[in-house]
């Protein structure tokens, strides 16, 4: 019973702060250049931790699909095929949006929350600066704008790598080619597209509710960002079996 | 004017404050002192809105700023300016971007003008030639120069200042008072200080309100703070060695 008054009274304060955050920013023009600073910060930043892992789980997939389905009763093209498939639905937008949990959900509940124990959030708000807005919708903003970009780009360099494992497996890369053709449908890529940009949402907002309500001294700041990549990556996963569930 | 009527705050069932009724001298040097704990820190973020009061009101101008809305809880944070006791510095920005921060956020300027006044404000504090250094690159004076000259960067009515000289060595806090006094006198603004520094109340307490376990104690200037018969005052005044010896030599007289 603690329990659950404990996360309504969490989930209460998370919807108030976003409520003061998805505000019209107070200077559109300070609001932009947060918004491409945290865009460099958050995504730009991001691109080659999202390569390196895609490239390894592109490969290791069409590995485990050649050596499991390893059976003259399927067609060549199924390990680009089911390779693609998985890519696209699971691994790029549910394991990279893990990895963006772990790098940016820590980067922004331990940088707010440093502001937040050096008086730098009270400074603003002396000012008349609605911290909130300030602080938390420009992260938001460049999450959702930049992390389904970065999915994209994980899709395709994880399907670079699947062919490299593939042709090192013996696996010929027209084969591979026509399995990743086959039955194409935009659907799965407006799926992963949509599901990142939820993931990206719960990544920036529950790390910056972290670190906005942040109390204490410097420990506070790991703890807090622990928090933050702890409960976003459970969000992500909930989300994926319910979004799952809902669209196939 | 700047006034507390009623004022009570509590946290977790701890009263901080306790019916705290102030108005502020204006154009003066208002010090808020008393023990560590008495509510000064508390005083202070009730006065600026950090904290909203469990009771009564705080006023500005006549009217109840903890009552205002969002909106004009702005318009009276456009004239209030305040120096953090760790400075509270942007750490990210430069000593420019800092003190530009408020005009930047509120006015709309052209660069030249602001950068105009960041370095009016600068020179003001004694600091030139610092506008692209670092938060971390300056000394712990400096950075509570730097704080001030943010503080009047957007020609504040109001300026608070909590522990302004706290951690800094004797003759730089004899600096800061005195740059605080100018800067008051000098913009007519209505200064609050908090402080626990003896040296701060003697040089520039105007007007000195002493609190003791949040209430307000005793209240005078510079001048009947020393000569006061309240005991608790006396506690706190004459508790070092260097005043307790400059109020012995004056008994003798």
């Amino acid at each position: 019973m603690l329990v659950l008054r404990r996360f309504l009274i969490e989930f209460g304060a998370y919807l108030l702060l976003m409520k003061e955050a998805f505000r019209k920013p107070q200077n559109m023009h300070i609001f932009k250049r947060q918004m491409l600073h945290e865009m460099d910060a958050l995504g730009v930043k991001s691109i080659p931790i999202v390569c390196v892992i895609s490239i390894f789980i592109g490969a290791a997939v069409v590995i485990q699909m050649i050596l499991n389905l390893d059976s003259p009763i399927y067609p060549s093209w199924i390990y680009g095929f089911a390779s693609r498939k998985s890519l696209v639905l699971e691994f790029a937008p549910t394991v990279i949006s893990l990895i963006l949990a772990g790098k940016c959900a820590s980067m922004i509940a331990s940088e707010i929350g440093s502001q937040r124990i050096s008086e730098q959030i009270d400074a603003m708000e002396v000012m008349g600066v609605n911290t909130a807005n300030y602080l938390i919708l420009p992260k938001i903003f460049a999450c959702l704008v930049f992390f389904p970009l970065l999915i994209i780009l994980s899709i395709f360099i994880g399907l670079i790598g699947g062919g490299v494992g593939g042709l090192i497996n013996g696996l010929s890369t027209f084969h591979y080619i026509e399995g990743l053709r086959m039955e194409f449908a935009v659907y799965d890529i407006v799926y992963a597209i949509v599901k990142t940009a939820l993931n990206a949402i719960v990544i920036s907002s529950i790390a910056a509710f972290r670190g906005y309500t942040m109390k204490g001294g410097s420990v506070e700041v790991g703890i807090q960002s622990t928090k933050a990549v702890v409960q976003s990556s459970a969000i992500i996963m909930l989300l994926n079996l319910l979004m799952t569930n809902l669209f196939f | 004017m700047v006034e507390l009527v009623n004022v009570s705050k509590s946290f977790d069932g701890r009263q901080i404050l306790k019916n705290v009724n102030i108005k502020f001298a204006q154009g003066k040097c208002n010090l808020i002192i008393g023990l560590s704990g008495s509510g000064k820190t508390v005083l202070m973020k009730t006065l600026v809105g950090l904290h909203k009061p469990d009771y009564g009101d705080v006023l500005y101008d006549g009217k109840a700023f903890n009552k205002m809305s969002a909106s004009g809880q702005i318009d009276v944070r456009k004239y209030i300016g305040m120096v953090f006791q760790a400075g509270a510095l942007f750490d990210s920005m430069t000593i420019e971007e800092n003190v530009m921060y408020p005009i930047r956020m509120f006015q709309k300027t052209s660069y030249p003008k602001m950068l105009e006044r960041v370095n009016f404000s600068l020179e003001r504090v004694n600091l030139k030639g610092v506008n692209k250094m670092m938060p971390s690159e300056l000394s712990g004076g400096m950075k509570k120069r730097v704080a001030i000259a943010r503080a009047i960067a957007a020609k504040p009515k109001y300026l608070f200042c909590d522990e302004p000289n706290s951690g800094l060595d004797p003759q730089t806090s004899i600096l800061i008072d005195e740059l605080i006094y100018d800067i008051t006198h000098e913009y007519n603004i209505t200064t609050i200080i908090n402080t626990h520094d003896m040296n701060s109340v003697v040089e520039i307490g105007e007007q000195i309100y002493y609190l003791h376990k949040g209430e307000l104690w005793w209240q005078g200037d510079n001048e009947n703070v020393l000569n006061s018969d309240n005991k608790e005052l006396n506690d706190f005044v004459f508790c070092t060695a260097l005043t307790k010896k400059i109020k012995q030599q004056s008994e003798k007289k």
